[in-house]
């Protein structure tokens, strides 16, 4: 087994709280020089940096994992991850049917542009891509895993816009191929106070708004090799893969 | 004490679900669309007002014993929120009146 350390919650300058300097190149850049051997693409409720920085990625050896961090209509935050073009572009047009027709403010909010591969604007949207999309959490989970991709309720243990904080606790029948913990607590704290959630893995991410968060928390992979698959059997704890969160004292 | 069928009928609500369970007592209000906070802080007897229609809620009024939800702005329960309502005997009711307005109508009805 090979052990890949993966940073799989961060934000592009698409995403409008994502810092002007992550454009896809800056990211591929950094993520390479903190050692991230995969990165996770999620911008707010829009999947459109992610053929980029894969493409990107390649070069640097990288293997990205494109998908979005979806606002349910709960406001809780949830990772969704897809293995192709196809369903990527599936899940972007769910996004678009379901996203409020509320319009940034780039002054207050920030810039929600797309870019190409020399950091020119390309595209730049208009709908608030903070805002919640008309669909319920089961609603989403369902989507998700119709097209084949991970669900994975993001930063949980956070007092805002997590599982915790607007359901009170994992609602039992939610299919979910992980939980993503902050720095806050730990899958042991969690677990002490809800023991059924032993049966799932944990990740840590960065959720990195600007370059200098990238790889500054990160989740191992131990598994044979980098693709979707592998992803997904390490997450599930199968045929021997597995995943841990990295701590400080591991990192190096 | 009031109970949860002279609230129906005074600011005029929808009754979802949980019929079974309009003669329950309500001893005051709470007012929160995080079922975190409904949890630490909202005692047995209180009508619950929110917007949030997940599943979620109604094990929240049941451990809480709340004595009913009013899901506001014209929002409906989720099917699978109204089969625990009925199971639960913890009516889920329902108005398009905002949050702010309904509070005010029960917390003057109640005060």
């Amino acid at each position: 087994m090979n052990r890949y350390r993966a940073d799989l919650h961060v934000h592009t300058v698409l995403s409008p709280c994502g810092d002007l300097e992550m454009s896809p190149s800056n990211i591929v850049k950094r993520a390479a020089l903190k050692g991230i051997d995969i990165l996770g693409v999620t911008d707010h409720n829009s999947t459109k940096h992610g053929a980029l920085i894969r493409k990107l990625a390649e070069k640097e050896g990288i293997f990205v994992l494109c998908g979005a961090e979806v606002t349910t209509r709960e406001e809780i935050h949830c990772l969704a991850f897809f293995e192709n073009d196809d369903t990527l572009e599936k899940f972007q047009q769910f996004l678009d049917m379901y996203l409020a027709d509320v319009w940034n403010n780039p002054s207050r909010f920030g810039y929600q542009v797309v870019v190409d591969e020399n950091d020119m604007i390309v595209e730049e949207i208009d709908r608030l891509l903070i805002a919640a999309i008309d669909r319920s959490i089961d609603e989403v989970e369902e989507e998700v895993h119709a097209l084949g991709g991970l669900f994975i309720p993001a930063h949980i243990d956070r007092p805002g816009y997590s599982l915790f904080s607007q359901l009170g606790f994992m609602p039992p029948d939610l299919k979910v191929d992980a939980l993503e913990v902050t720095g806050r607590t730990t899958p042991e704290d969690i677990i002490a106070q809800f023991p059924d959630l032993a049966a799932y893995s944990f990740i840590g991410s960065s959720d990195a708004h600007y370059p200098e968060q990238l790889g500054t928390r990160m989740t191992v992979f131990e598994m044979e090799s980098r693709s979707f698959e592998e992803i997904k059997k390490a997450l599930h704890g199968e045929d021997g893969r597995r995943v841990s969160i990295l701590t400080d004292r591991h990192r190096g | 004490m009031m109970t949860v069928a002279d609230i129906v009928k005074a600011l005029n609500l929808k009754v979802f679900s949980g019929a079974g369970g309009l003669d329950r007592e309500v001893s005051g209000g709470y007012v929160s669309d995080l079922l975190s906070d409904v949890m630490g802080k909202a005692d047995a007897g209180q009508v619950w007002i929110t917007l949030q229609t997940h599943k979620n809620v109604m094990a929240i009024a049941s451990l809480k014993d709340l004595a009913a939800v009013i899901l506001v702005s014209g929002y409906k329960p989720a099917e699978n929120t109204a089969e625990q309502s009925e199971e639960e005997n913890i009516p889920i009711l329902g108005t398009d009146k905002s949050a702010f307005e309904v509070t005010g109508e029960l917390y003057t009805l109640i005060k």
